[in-house]
């Protein structure tokens, strides 16, 4: 049961929820940018959410199924094909043995996950399989993927419900895609500027007026050099009213952190667990996946929330992931 | 804008601010200083023995300890998660305030200094307007204290540098630190955990690793740990895992 690497891709590497309990010893959780859509991947390939995906960036990557596998993309549409016919994603797809998944332009947003029925292969470290590549160990060797590389998989040992068998279509000889599809796009909207709910950080107040009216006013564009530590925006430069020396301090998922230069810094997965700059926001959890679609040069705004609506949001959310989990588990298993 | 809450806890006071909707700080000080840490690894002793349910991670900084929890477990009717939480914290500060606190763990690390494992010795060593011989002995002497872990899986942020061996980064950072260089920074000395990019005055290099993610403990140093250095020979020096 493998997956052989033909060409790696942008940035292609294996993730999971991310690495907790360490954060004291300084290392970061890591995992996928974007949770939801990874959740969704492996719940469509007859895994539990908190298995394995490969998370592709913007160009991906050419790998060979040389085994038949049941698979699942999910998040950013960066034109998957199989044997030159494109693959729908958010949905099972049954790939026959020797056959070529590539991808084209990227459409819209900036990552896929590709999960594979029995999860890959991939040895736990520090209770994680995610990659942390700023300390080259976990995921694959530590590393993104190259052109070589074979993605041992585990075998797919578990039943498929007989009515999702009966689903699947057949795409010219390469593969079947079910007919349905998950129902959930919702929070991961493509619309530009994209929309992002903030609660005031522990500096918040330290901004100049001039410089809270910009942030919560104006647009925002990603930066070039964002990557899975964060993304870096540039729009108008914001400053603090008064110089404070910051001692180093936590930080978390969402935090915008506000450099000297002025250009805000939101942080990603793969961020550190403390800062030294002052934390000028915290990004509601429920728009960290939108966060993580963007890309380079495209826009975003921020909105104010409370604390109390962003958690009421974050709650609701999860309920809903919830059943909808349940749901498509009974779909995909006997 | 936020709800926060001071509360005495050991005749000192901390506050309570939200970080986002999945953590919170404990903010006892805004300083660096000896007794406001210690009162942060008091609190992260306490919490994490009491192994609260959907608590993710406790993150001790100089003067702050970083809750990260996840509001599903910590959701009541008619109560914000983030005030359960900061309840149950408040809760516990108050009933531990009698317990005394363990006394700190001393790790010992074998250091190599000069030469091709200290290269900037000689220029920090000229820089203080000291021999060499006698930076090492200040740098050997002095029971550091690990205030706090970050900036990379397992660094360490180290106080007690004598003042009189404080030197500013080199002007050119190194392209490649190796692993285990001790260096010195301003007023701050510390040890590289990985091989990184790094702009600190390298005055030598212990044979320790200190983050290994295949251990059971990745890393050597914990929060709250003092340390000291060891100067050894060069024969003595054999790159390995642990002591």
């Amino acid at each position: 049961m493998s997956i052989l690497v033909e060409a790696p891709g942008l940035l292609t590497t294996i993730q999971d929820l991310g690495r907790h309990g360490y954060q004291h010893l300084g290392v970061g959780p890591g995992g996928a940018m974007d949770e939801v859509s990874h959740r969704f991947a492996n719940l469509l390939s007859g895994n539990s959410p908190e298995m394995t995906s490969l998370e592709i960036t913007l160009a991906g990557p050419v790998l060979r199924f040389e085994t038949e596998s049941l698979v699942a993309l999910c998040g950013g549409d960066l034109s998957p094909e199989i044997d030159e016919r494109p693959v729908p994603l958010w949905r099972p797809v049954m790939v026959r043995a020797g056959s070529r998944l590539s991808f084209g332009k990227p459409i819209r947003g900036a990552r896929c996950y590709l999960a594979v029925g029995g999860g890959f292969r991939i040895p736990l470290a520090m209770g994680s399989a995610s990659t942390n590549l700023a300390a080259a160990f976990g995921g694959f060797q530590g590393r993104r993927l190259r052109a070589g590389d074979r993605l041992e998989t585990e075998p797919f040992p578990k039943d498929l419900c007989p009515s999702l068998q009966g689903n699947f279509r057949p795409h010219g000889a390469a593969f079947l895609g079910s007919d349905w599809f998950a129902p959930w796009i919702q929070e991961l909207d493509f619309v530009r500027p994209s929309t992002l709910r903030v609660i005031p950080g522990p500096q918040w107040e330290l901004l100049t007026d001039d410089s809270r009216a910009a942030f919560l006013g104006e647009t925002f564009h990603v930066a070039p050099d964002s990557d899975r530590m964060g993304l870096r925006l540039q729009g108008s430069k914001l400053a603090l009213g008064q110089l404070r020396e910051m001692i180093s301090s936590g930080v978390t998922t969402g935090t915008i952190q506000l450099p000297p230069d002025g250009s805000p810094i939101l942080l990603m997965a793969d961020r550190q667990t403390t800062g030294g700059y002052p934390r000028i926001g915290e990004v509601a959890t429920v728009d960290i996946p939108k966060a993580a679609q963007l890309r380079p040069g495209e826009s975003l705004r921020f909105k104010p929330i409370t604390l109390e609506e962003s958690q009421g949001l974050y709650l609701r959310r999860e309920a809903c992931r919830r059943d909808l989990e349940k749901i498509l588990a009974g779909r995909m298993l006997r | 804008m936020e709800t926060n809450t001071t509360i005495p806890t050991s005749g000192a006071i901390f506050r309570v601010e939200s970080l986002g909707d999945r953590a919170l700080l404990v903010v006892f000080g805004e300083c660096i200083d000896a007794d406001v840490n210690d009162r942060v690894h008091g609190l992260f002793s306490i919490l994490r023995e009491s192994e609260l349910p959907g608590v993710l991670d406790l993150v001790p900084a100089y003067a702050t300890l970083t809750v990260h929890y996840d509001p599903s477990s910590w959701s009541r009717p008619g109560t914000l998660p983030y005030d359960a939480v900061r309840s149950e914290i408040l809760r516990l500060s108050k009933e531990a305030r009698a317990a005394s606190p363990r006394p700190p763990r001393l790790v010992e690390i074998p250091v190599r200094y000069g030469g091709e494992f200290g290269p900037d010795l000689e220029d920090v060593a000229h820089h203080c307007g000291l021999s060499a011989r006698a930076l090492i002995a200040r740098h050997s002497c002095p029971e550091y204290r690990v205030f706090m872990l970050g900036f990379a899986p397992g660094f360490a942020y180290l106080g007690g540098l004598d003042p009189a061996l404080a030197t500013p980064r080199r002007e050119t950072p190194r392209l490649k630190v190796p692993a285990g260089s001790v260096g010195i920074a301003g007023t701050q000395t510390g040890i590289y955990a990985l091989d990184t990019p790094g702009g600190w005055q390298i005055i030598g290099r212990t044979p320790l690793k200190l983050f290994d993610p295949s251990l059971e403990e990745p890393c050597l140093l914990g929060p709250g740990d003092r340390l000291r250095f060891v100067a050894i020979e060069k024969a003595a020096f054999q790159p390995e895992g642990r002591p």
